[in-house]
């Protein structure tokens, strides 16, 4: 075993937290005041090849490993968590389907300009009344003639102001989830539009949509796999997208765990920093540890991925540890802080909101441990 | 047009440096390391010069083999090669030795127009090393560059601005030159992903005495003269005076003080 990262995966982490550092720090707490979409941020990432970092080059892409991807993944966390989604989605749960699942035609068009920004992607699974349930999704699309006719809504959609959707929607109503097919849509398509979500607690500064779709007509070379494919599409994408929600977690958590550090070395109470009280100290031994046990956890995952081998348990065990821990993290965090971690003058508080969404989406913790349990156990939780 | 950059490896700037106090050396162990922030302005230069006139930009450091990463970086932000000079004979080099040694090296890459270092390094902060290395290589120096206005290839010219503390200076010279540069002269670019993999697959050859055509008596610690007779860190400068009344009242007051110690004269 070798927990040390090699040269080019110091050296993209490097780039990746200087660029955090630099060009999102500054601004993100005003992008989340003022619930905007970062699109220069957005356009200086594709500029920097930050979208393309796992694709493989024959593709514009850098080529670089699965634990790469991670790096980026948790310094862009460590810093916004809305920009950090924003890559997930982008790369994790569009770039990666679209490489794995695509004809070879899909990929030429899709995945080059993908990978360098040029278009913005997004993931359209969820609707207003099917989460967790997948198989009941009410989204339908009718073959007529050369094309598919889909109809539905799909809601909580990151990245809603995206070029390109995946679509999923019931091409044989009657077969359950092997009745899902997926689409690779254009949003300009007539009939679509989408609808901004406002007023979230956290990843303020990402854009989350209600996509509608009304007779939007998609040629049948866009199906992506095969028809009734949709399933296995969305749960591959899902098992990419978790490993980096997991790997942003512990970048913000270890966000919080670095202003709260900086706070507790200097604020002073009872005559000296308030580091040095033993309780604070328990604070800080505790969300060490936490974090390193999330980032090993990713990495074991990542390791795995770089393997190719399928590791949808070790997926869902690092996404649960890692989107509750960071929760504690923010608690502990804003719990150093005392009162000004209670107010957004520190970006703790922004940690905090932020860190909420991730025991929810890209399943919920309870779904992960249903996926965790009833593959160790072999007998199914789900109906 | 060929250039060379000259960088060199030292602790971050962000790090709490300690001093050995009896070898009179800093305590690297555990200490980050960063490529020092003035090399970083003459990487960039370097590599804007190559895409405004072509040609190609080559990296050298010398340093222990960790220095290789700061290679690396220059490689990453768009130098095309790169070269380390590492091998104990050069440990212990003082700034004659290390310009020397530095000399041998681009000698041995050729016929070069141009070889560019940062002012100074935020470690030793002796600024010794470029205009050294122009001595020793027999090249025109222009030091504190803060911009390249122009270069004429054919007629072997460069004309640049340099910050003096009295104001800027413009500069003309012949080629092949050393230049020294500030950090008004540019904003160094982060790399992007495709050129840090490029990077790291690049090999970075290591010299050693026996790759230089020199003199080993001229190399590390016995070609070094210099003689660290102590090295302690300055006392914290002492907190300025706070004038305070209404503003005509403070006026006067600091004009008075300005002109007590002659800092202005009324």
């Amino acid at each position: 075993m070798d927990f040390d990262l090699n040269e080019e995966q110091q050296m993209i982490k490097k780039m990746v937290a200087d660029f955090a550092d630099k060009e999102i720090a500054p601004v993100a707490a005003q992008y989340d005041q003022e619930e905007k979409f970062p699109e220069e941020i957005v356009k200086k990432m594709g500029a920097l090849g930050i979208f393309g970092t796992v694709i493989p080059e024959e593709y514009g892409g850098g080529g670089f490993d699965y634990i790469s991807h991670a790096l980026v993944a948790e310094e862009l966390g460590r810093v916004d968590s809305s920009v950090r989604g924003i890559y997930s989605v982008q790369i994790s749960l569009v770039t990666l389907s679209i490489l794995r699942w695509g004809t070879e035609d899909q990929k030429r068009m899709y995945v080059p300009r993908l990978a360098s920004g040029e278009i913005l992607g997004c993931f359209g699974l969820t609707e207003p009344n099917s989460g967790s349930d997948v198989a009941s999704m009410q989204a339908s699309a009718v073959l007529d003639g050369d094309s598919y006719v889909l109809n539905g809504n799909k809601m909580w959609i990151s990245n809603g102001c995206a070029d390109v959707a995946l679509i999923f929607a019931k091409t044989d109503k009657s077969a359950g989830h092997r009745g899902i097919t997926a689409f690779i849509v254009d949003t300009k398509t007539p009939g679509f539009s989408s609808r901004d979500i406002h007023g979230k607690l956290g990843l303020r500064a990402s854009s989350t949509a209600e996509l509608i779709l009304e007779d939007v007509r998609v040629p049948k070379e866009n199906v992506l796999g095969n028809p009734g494919d949709g399933f296995k599409v969305a749960m591959s994408a899902l098992d990419n997208g978790r490993y980096t929600v997991a790997a942003g977690c512990v970048g913000t958590a270890q966000g919080c765990y670095d202003v709260a550090k900086k706070y507790a070395l200097e604020r002073v109470q009872f005559g000296k920093p308030i580091a040095g009280h033993q309780l604070i100290q328990e604070h800080f031994a505790e969300m060490a540890i936490n974090i390193d046990a999330g980032r090993f956890l990713v990495y074991r995952a990542g390791h795995l991925k770089n393997k190719g081998v399928r590791c949808t348990r070790e997926v869902s065990m690092a996404k649960l540890f890692c989107s509750e821990m960071v929760n504690q993290v923010a608690y502990r965090a804003i719990q150093i802080f005392g009162g000004y971690g209670f107010s957004n003058e520190f970006p703790v508080e922004r940690f905090y909101r932020d860190a909420r969404i991730n025991t929810l989406y890209e399943g919920t913790s309870e779904i992960q441990k249903l996926i965790i349990a009833s593959g160790d156990l072999g007998v199914s939780a789900f109906v | 047009m060929r250039i060379v950059v000259c960088i060199k490896q030292v602790p971050s700037t962000e790090a709490k440096v300690q001093m050995d106090p009896v070898k009179g050396t800093l305590i690297r162990e555990g200490v980050e390391s960063v490529v020092n922030p003035f090399d970083e302005y003459a990487i960039e230069e370097g590599v804007r010069l190559k895409e405004r006139y072509g040609g190609e930009v080559i990296a050298v450091s010398m340093g222990p083999p960790q220095a290789k990463d700061a290679l690396r970086q220059a490689l990453a932000m768009g130098a095309d090669k790169a070269a380390l000079l590492s091998d104990r004979a050069f440990a212990g080099s003082d700034t004659l030795a290390t310009a020397y040694t530095l000399s041998l090296a681009i000698k041995k890459l050729g016929e070069i127009d141009l070889v560019i270092c940062g002012k100074q390094a935020t470690d030793g902060d002796t600024a010794q090393v470029g205009p050294g290395l122009a001595q020793r290589l027999g090249f025109r120096q222009l030091t504190y560059v803060c911009k390249v206005r122009e270069i004429n290839l054919e007629g072997k010219k460069i004309v640049v601005e340099r910050l003096l503390d009295e104001g800027v200076q413009v500069a003309e010279t012949t080629l092949p030159a050393l230049m020294t540069v500030v950090k008004d002269i540019n904003q160094p670019r982060l790399p992007n992903v495709i050129s840090i993999r490029r990077a790291a697959r690049t090999e970075i050859p290591i010299w050693g005495p026996q790759d230089l055509n020199g003199d080993q008596a001229k190399f590390g610690f016995d070609g070094s003269p210099t003689q660290v007779v102590r090295i302690f860190t300055p006392p914290p400068r002492a907190g300025g005076q706070i004038l305070e009344g209404e503003v005509p009242e403070v006026v006067s007051k600091l004009l008075d003080a300005l002109s007590s110690q002659q800092v202005i004269s009324i």
